[in-house]
């Protein structure tokens, strides 16, 4: 049953299972876990970009077709949703009727574009799709009549989804430390206590974004173990014997560019049913194309779960690792240019050095690694 | 006797023939540019003699045609500003394409990190103008084009010697794989972007052009920048030089050979990644003189202004052809008039102008104008 849900995919290691396991059991229950506001944006952003970076891993990892354009189609999502709920008053059938609009258009658009690139050389999709995105960027932020220019939308979702509507209370576990842990106090012993919050619209809203991810994420899965998937595959390790053995290249190039952007457009519209707004830094800036390629280089190109471990990594990486630097930076004050190359604003010169160690030395990833493949 | 001459003709039919016309279509592109140049006068002619808010039914008005060709004389001052301003900067986007072009025509290295190479020379150029207030800020000729050459000359040999280690150490280990390349190269953008906010700061430098090159010409009713005029001119000399190194050198000889086949450069006994390294080093030192003419163009330096740069730059090297720097010149020629007509008839459409461009080139040439490279 769980292997036929994983498409028989199995992650093949024990440490990959166990960590995949603990990734799935803390975004599951992310909101009991984790106190606060800041975690649960957290969590809800790592099943979003999971299936953002799954997506693109269909396009850079499977097929080996590299495209700058995935903002495009992340931004398609997200905007119809904000369009819809704006037009259409705030209801679930705007959100639906946003993110089949949004799907479908970036399903268009990554057909126009595919054809027009694919069909000559790989290497001019990249560039091409780099032209391509950054005149979308521009075009959304002047277009302010529509998308709301650099300000972006602002808008309403269902009231079942925000924090006003209140569900019931969480059951609430005491545990009562050992005194080895914590001391306790004149009351008694020290106590851990899980669960007790208000079930609020708010973590509704968490547990759609995560089922919709969930869902997302085995269908991707479904596809890359498909006779489809397959295909990809072989087109990767070389095309020219792909399309000898008689398979249209082209083709399969533009149908995997196609699939990839209605998932990137699925993720976008769950992104802004969480966050209640768009806006071209938050779905369309050159930054996050950067985001996604960390992600999937990092976790492991050609694998679904390596999207996973690197959306996760990354994540918690941009929240932590900044805190870290400003520690070492403060502790090494006196030394010239150290303190400036461990400034917190710099963090993603150090991941840069690591996408870079990581693509010489390890292709495979973090994922590659633990499966104990070598590129 | 008569009847003789077509049979000759019949029995030498397999020669190909030369007519004029056959090379014909190879030079189409060379009239691209003026043909652009007049499309942008009528356009702006047409826009001045519609009267506001007129559909496209008034042009088949004709009226409006008969009234065209005074509104062109009227609105001629405007359009040679716009012509030289969009040749300006077809020029400096030409200077950092061409180093592009050329390495990806002699190695197949496609390099993303172009961008790097714009940006620390547009840093070190600024630097080197600040160093020199007092020169830049001098009333005299002389003096203020020394501070730019000095500022050039420093920003070519930074940005050189930075290729030669971008080279070493991004480009060499992953030769023969594009996929590994766009990725690397990225990172290695990602890498000096954020290195150059370490060396300069986080904030934008704003600096001034010198004082004898602020201002501008007035001719026949136009006013010319001179700065623009200059950026021509270097452009003109830089293109000129190009070819007349890679036409008439044996260096030139080697690499023109190399892009064509490069095994059998090779096999002649050439040690083709010398060549390489030589080609990717002054492609560097050419993107960094685009940065420094750049910046002195924009009057303020980013850490970002490179790779947003590139996406200008590689629209130019594939509607050139990859590998051709005539086609590089033309592109970025083509590429700067588009930009600055659009900007001025529809200013939101100024970049998507230049989409548009790509994709009409495209489906005239899937190739691009003048390829070299065939697709491999």
């Amino acid at each position: 049953m769980m292997v036929k849900l994983l498409s028989g995919d199995k992650p093949g290691s024990v440490l990959l299972s166990l960590i995949l396991l603990g990734i799935f059991l803390s975004l599951a229950f992310a909101p009991f876990l984790f106190e606060g506001t800041r975690a649960l944006d957290t969590a809800a952003r790592i099943c979003v970009f999971i299936v953002l970076v799954a997506s693109y891993d269909l396009l850079l990892g499977y097929t080996g077709v590299v495209s700058f354009a995935h903002t495009i189609f992340f931004g398609f999502g997200a905007y119809g949703v904000a369009l819809a709920s704006i037009h259409m008053g705030r209801s679930f059938e705007a959100l639906a009727m946003g993110a089949g609009a949004g799907a479908l258009g970036a399903a268009l658009l990554a057909a126009v574009i595919g054809l027009f690139s694919l069909r000559v050389r790989a290497i001019f999709f990249a560039m091409i799709t780099l032209a391509v995105a950054s005149a979308v960027a521009v075009l959304v932020s002047q277009l302010s009549v529509l998308t709301g220019g650099e300000d972006g939308l602002t808008y309403r979702i269902p009231r079942e989804l925000t924090a006003a509507v209140t569900y019931g209370q969480a059951p609430e576990w005491r545990i009562a430390l050992p005194e080895a842990v914590a001391p306790g106090t004149e009351e008694g012993p020290a106590m851990l206590t899980l669960g007790g919050d208000r079930i609020s619209g708010k973590i509704a809203n968490y547990y759609l974004v995560f089922a919709g991810s969930l869902i997302l994420v085995l269908l991707m899965l479904r596809i890359v173990n498909s006779p489809f998937g397959r295909v990809l595959q072989a087109i990767r390790e070389n095309d020219f014997r792909a399309e000898a053995i008689g398979y249209r290249v082209v083709s399969y190039r533009i149908g995997v560019t196609v699939l990839s952007a209605v998932f990137a457009a699925l993720a976008g519209s769950l992104f802004a049913i969480w966050l209640r707004y768009v806006g071209p830094d938050t779905v369309l800036s050159f930054e996050i194309m950067i985001d996604i390629l960390l992600m999937v280089v990092i976790g492991g190109m050609g694998t679904i779960y390596g999207a996973v471990i690197g959306a996760v990594v990354l994540m918690l990486a941009q929240n932590y690792l900044k805190d870290l630097m400003a520690g070492a930076a403060t502790g090494l004050a006196d030394v010239p240019y150290a303190a400036d190359l461990l400034n917190p604003d710099r963090w993603l010169l150090w991941l840069g050095v690591l996408f870079v160690l990581s693509v010489y030395f390890f292709p495979t990833g973090v994922v590659g690694r633990l499966r104990g493949k070598r590129g | 006797m008569s009847s003789s001459t077509p049979d000759v003709g019949a029995i030498h039919a397999t020669t190909p023939r030369r007519i004029g016309g056959r090379r014909f279509p190879a030079l189409v592109p060379l009239l691209l540019v003026p043909g652009l140049v007049i499309l942008g006068l009528v356009a702006m002619a047409l826009q001045a003699s519609l009267p506001e808010g007129a559909g496209w039914a008034a042009l088949l008005d004709p009226a409006t045609w008969s009234g065209l060709p005074m509104a062109a004389i009227a609105i001629q001052p405007s359009w040679l500003t716009l012509t030289v301003s969009g040749l300006a900067m077809g020029m400096m986007i030409f200077l950092m394409a061409s180093g592009l072009t050329l390495v990806f025509g002699l190695m197949d290295v496609i390099n993303f990190g172009h961008g790097a190479f714009i940006s620390v020379g547009a840093f070190v150029g600024a630097s080197v103008l600040f160093a020199y207030a007092s020169w830049v800020g001098a009333p005299d000729l002389g003096l203020n084009l020394a501070a730019v050459a000095l500022a050039v000359l420093a920003a070519m040999a930074a940005t050189g010697a930075m290729g030669l280690v971008f080279e070493r150490v991004i480009v060499r280990p992953v030769y023969g794989a594009h996929l590994k390349q766009i990725l690397v190269t990225m990172g290695g953008l990602i890498i000096a972007e954020q290195l150059i906010h370490v060396i300069w700061g986080p904030d934008e430098i704003f600096l001034s052009r010198p004082e004898t090159l602020k201002g501008a010409l007035t001719w026949q009713g136009a006013a010319l920048e001179k700065y623009r005029l200059l950026a021509v001119a270097v452009g003109l000399v830089v293109f000129a030089l190009m070819g007349l190194v890679l036409r008439f050198s044996r260096i030139g000889l080697i690499v023109r050979a190399g892009v064509q086949n490069g095994e059998m450069v090779e096999a002649m006994g050439y040690r083709l990644s010398r060549i390489f390294v030589l080609v990717f080093v002054a492609g560097s030192a050419l993107a960094g003189l685009g940065g420094v003419m750049w910046a002195m163009y924009q009057e303020v330096v980013t850490a970002q202004m490179g790779a947003e740069l590139m996406v200008l730059v590689f629209i130019v090297v594939i509607i050139g052809g990859l590998g051709s720097v005539e086609g590089c010149f033309i592109g970025a020629l083509l590429v700067g008039l588009t930009q600055n007509y659009t900007a001025f008839l529809e200013p939101k459409m100024a970049l998507v102008s230049n989409i548009g461009l790509m994709v009409l080139i495209l489906m005239w040439r899937p190739q691009g104008m003048l390829p070299v490279v065939r697709a491999k």
